[in-house]
């Protein structure tokens, strides 16, 4: 078996993965901005009978106030995609700080750090998360986006910390520190270029767990409140009716796998796409 | 304790709406939350010595009490769902890489991809949906107030909460299984094994499952400490007084000494399901033993 025999369907696999990705993913982003500025019905509005199923003018039915289901979808995209990008930012920054002053602290203090970062990352998201929203006198849409992203970024901390240190134990940062090169510029030059494909991968992942974890905190009751229409709230609300219009328990689930999934992808395909030596083999 | 720093004062809880300011001070008093937030600490730390988690501002039953009775739901519940997630991962994580160019192996591999993008509570749904509403199999959700004493109906209560579960976490810890698996069919050990005249199974049995199970572990135990954890969505489901509901009513209520009592209490458990875990790497893999644990 030769090399050529095991890349070539790969190379052809692995583009197909990221448009796959990138569809799944868009077609959430489309729904998302076109909620902003025009929707089928009013969302809080009754545009037809109680629970109605599937039709023409209801494409998932209607809510059990008559609500248009489809609408309320499209709303949640919205929401999903706000809470997915909001959690990862500050994951982000806090969590790529955090790593990278653990990465350059003395021994202890660097032990500290990483014990406790071990601590937190075996406290699932979701707990940590119901904590902080608690914590917040009234539970709203930015509480959950916070309370996401400080989880998320004991995680990321964790990574950059093992990243950087591998970068920093290179031959060339030592070159760079005799040349007199501050630490700050070492940071920005030779350490974040280095470590941020595999950082931009893992964002992907983690924008998948906080789109699911702001589901199950709006499932809950601790995401944001009415009239937002969040994809777990619509499912808490539509289990109650699942007897009668089980499609309004199916549908926003579907939304919502379709997006953690389209996230997955995308950041398969972008791992092999913005990592060189996979491109090169 | 992260939560008394928090505005809201317990004592409010306590009380309705229009209570007077004398009412107020008293309650106050009465919680301990008119002393200083270090009092508060260090009291609170005796009493953990002493494990007396204290009593609810709500229902003034003893928190400890209160987490034994919701204990006899949440624990059986994770090493159900546990269970049943290990007889699914296992078996099929190592078909799935030993038979990784059939069809099935692939279909395997991608059908449990779907398992880190399901939200478990929906997946509940959807399983009532099937079983008790379709199917009229099975009860949606609820569980006997006589508890385990109502045998017959506290199991048949706990099927569809497990299943749940094991179905969510079988599909993550499976990709674990299928990915060493991999590594134990790629390396020079086995090769060996299969040119000194040991079968395939045979070498696979006797030199993989060693290998391979070291790094499944790991991930063992921080999947069971996030199954329990993560029970409290999964009772919400099946409305099961287990320990999530507690945590969930407790925070909703403002009800601190049941909210730290849960915590403390999971977090115990967290640190040693991951110390029994580190536990049982050291038993498996003796490389492990002299060099003590090396991190990165």
């Amino acid at each position: 078996m030769t090399t050529e025999i095991i890349t070539a369907p790969q190379r052809q696999r692995r583009p197909l993965i990221l448009w796959a990705g990138l569809i799944l993913v868009g077609l959430h982003v489309f729904a998302g901005l076109l909620s902003l500025i025009w929707l089928p019905y009013d969302p809080t509005a009754m545009a037809g009978g109680r629970l109605e199923g599937p039709s023409l003018l209801h494409w998932v039915g209607t809510d059990r106030l008559g609500r248009d289901l489809f609408t309320q979808m499209m709303i949640g995209s919205r929401i999903a995609l706000t809470v997915g990008l909001g959690a990862v930012a500050i994951g982000a920054v806090i969590g790529v700080t955090l790593g990278i002053l653990s990465a350059f602290a003395t021994r202890w203090l660097d032990d500290a750090l990483a014990a406790t970062l071990d601590i937190l990352i075996a406290f699932p998201t979701l707990l940590i998360a119901m904590l902080v929203v608690a914590a917040s006198d009234t539970a709203n849409l930015w509480s959950a986006i916070i309370a996401l992203g400080i989880a998320l970024s004991a995680i990321v901390a964790r990574l950059t910390r093992i990243l950087a240190k591998r970068v920093l134990v290179m031959d060339y940062i030592t070159a760079a520190r005799t040349s007199g090169s501050s630490w700050p510029k070492i940071v920005a030059i030779h350490i974040l270029p280095n470590i941020w494909p595999t950082l931009a991968v893992n964002f992907a992942l983690q924008f998948g767990l906080a789109v699911i974890a702001e589901a199950s905190l709006s499932y809950l009751g601790l995401g944001a409140p009415p009239p937002n229409a969040s994809w777990g709230r619509i499912l808490q609300e539509a289990q109650g009716t699942v007897y009668t219009a089980p499609l309004g328990a199916i549908a926003p689930g579907i939304a919502l796998v379709s997006l953690a999934i389209g996230v997955n992808l995308l950041a398969d395909g972008l791992r092999d796409f913005i990592d060189p030596t996979r491109r090169a083999r | 304790m992260l939560l008394r720093l928090l505005p809201g004062d317990p004592a409010n809880a306590l009380l309705g709406v229009g209570a007077t300011e004398q009412q107020i001070a008293a309650a106050r008093a009465q919680v301990g939350s008119d002393q200083p937030l270090a009092v508060q600490f260090v009291s609170f730390l005796g009493n953990i010595a002493r494990l007396d988690l204290g009593t609810s501002f709500v229902s003034r039953a003893s928190v400890l009490e209160e987490i034994g009775n919701r204990m006899s739901v949440t624990l059986p519940l994770t090493f159900m769902g546990f269970f049943i997630a290990l007889i699914l991962a296992v078996p099929l994580g190592i078909l799935a890489a030993v038979r990784s160019e059939k069809w099935y192996g692939t279909a395997i591999s991608v059908i449990s991809q779907l398992g880190i993008a399901i939200p478990v509570f929906w997946v509940g749904i959807l399983l009532v949906t099937l079983f008790s509403i379709n199917l009229r199999w099975l009860p949606s959700g609820g569980f006997p107030l006589k508890g385990w004493a109502n045998f017959g109906e506290a199991i048949t209560g706990m099927i569809l909460p497990a299943l749940t579960i094991g179905l969510v976490m079988g599909a993550s810890l499976l990709r674990y299984v299928r990915a060493a698996t991999l590594d134990v069919l790629g390396s020079d050990y086995l090769r060996t094994a299969r040119a000194l005249g040991a079968s395939f199974p045979e070498a696979l049995i006797r030199h993989g499952l060693r290998n391979g199970a070291v790094p499944v572990i790991s991930i063992l135990g921080i999947e069971l400490a996030s199954t329990f954890l993560g029970a409290v969505v999964i009772e919400r489901v099946f409305s099961l007084p287990g320990l999530g509901s507690m945590l969930l009513l407790a925070i909703q209520q403002r009800d601190y000494p049941n909210v730290q009592g849960v915590l403390f209490i999971s977090t115990l458990l967290v640190l040693l399901i991951g110390f029994a875990a580190d536990i049982a790497q050291r038993l498996i893999d003796p490389r492990l033993r002299s060099t003590g644990s090396a991190r990165e």
